[in-house]
């Protein structure tokens, strides 16, 4: 069994996922982990699936799906292990006016305490810059003191954030 | 159940500030409600609220000012069970808050994102009447409740992106096209 990620990325029209989903079928790969959105109007999406046929294959049977106006990629991938999380999760949220360097500067804030950022979501709203991320924090790590140098540095970006753990809860 | 609010002066329509901004990131000073320019404020808040199509609160951040008054108006809106009509209040608080649900909200002051945001769905709030200073309890549910402390929230600088629930709670106001009138040339 090969494992291929995936992306599509390009003018966003009816029919792109019916028609990527179809042909991944004809080629007897399973649809596994994927996701799609429109990102300012272009539609993303990267996915993962499973089967028999190679990236070569796969790549060549998706040819029809590009039509000039999407990008297609196919890539064989090994296997990752299903690890368990670090810790508990976070959402970080930020919002503020839009400049150079806001994800880059609290991303890296975030690495330097350990944690693992496991979706991201950013939208730019005429002058707002919206960042939401969820951020798996080691057990041994000092939330307060990771809360401290976000609010530290999100002042020098005249940014507001917040970080507040998130609630599961388990039926 | 209505408020009885005392007679307000007449409002002015005030321009509605967008994020980013300061004043919407600030928490309100509290206020004195028998304060001429506070009773302004208030008028002046009802009348934006009531020229702004489907706006069903408005707080004073959202009109410039950092203090605490708000007003909400919940009574046309299909999600509303409890409603108490035209509601102004100045250094309002929640006493009470029970049931929380989670819904998606927007506001004039972030006007093309909508948010899954989770709140409490049955509360008390308390808080001062303009002019008279008059210290009420509401006790509501529903989206009155959510329109409160979606208000009170601006008064303490919060917005509702401060609150979304996860990575992907976020989503742009959908705008739909207009069927092109045939006539249109």
């Amino acid at each position: 069994v090969t494992s291929l990620a995936i992306t599509v990325v390009g003018h966003d029209r009816p029919g792109i996922i019916a028609q990527a989903a179809e042909v991944l079928s004809q080629c007897g790969m399973n649809l596994e982990d994927s996701s799609m959105t429109l990102l300012r109007g272009h539609f993303a999406m990267t996915l993962i699936c499973a089967g028999e046929a190679d990236a070569a294959q796969v790549e060549a049977a998706l040819q029809p799906l590009v039509n000039g106006s999407l990008d297609v990629t196919v890539r064989e991938v090994p296997e990752e292990p299903d690890l368990p999380p670090l810790g508990p999760a976070y959402l970080v949220t930020v919002h503020g006016a839009d400049r150079l360097g806001i994800v880059a500067r609290l991303a890296s804030v975030i690495a330097r305490a350990g944690g693992n950022i496991t979706d991201l979501t950013t939208r730019l709203s005429g002058t707002l810059y919206l960042l939401l991320a969820e951020v798996d924090l080691p057990h041994s790590s000092d939330v307060d003191a990771l809360q401290a140098r976000l609010a530290e540095v999100s002042a020098e970006l005249g940014v507001e954030t917040s970080m507040r753990l998130i609630e599961n809860d388990q039926l | 159940v209505s408020l009885t609010l005392p007679t307000l002066p007449d409002g002015r329509v005030l321009d509605v500030i967008r994020a980013p901004s300061q004043v919407l990131s600030v928490a309100g000073l509290s206020v004195d409600p028998a304060d001429p320019r506070v009773v302004q404020l208030c008028a002046d808040l009802v009348a934006t609220m009531g020229v702004s199509p489907g706006c069903v609160g408005l707080a004073a951040p959202q009109v410039g000012v950092s203090a605490q008054a708000f007003c909400v108006d919940v009574s046309a809106h299909p999600k509303t069970r409890t409603t108490h009509g035209l509601i102004v209040l100045v250094n309002a608080e929640v006493v009470e808050a029970s049931r929380n649900e989670k819904a998606r909200e927007g506001c004039m002051s972030v006007p093309h994102i909508t948010g899954d945001v989770k709140r409490a769905s049955k509360i008390t709030v308390a808080g001062l009447l303009p002019l008279s200073g008059e210290r009420v309890l509401i006790t509501t549910d529903a989206f009155e409740a959510r329109a409160l402390q979606h208000e009170i929230d601006h008064c303490d600088g919060k917005l509702f992106l401060d609150r979304v629930i996860g990575a992907h709670a976020v989503h742009p106001r959908k705008v739909y096209l207009q069927p092109r009138d045939p006539g249109d040339s």
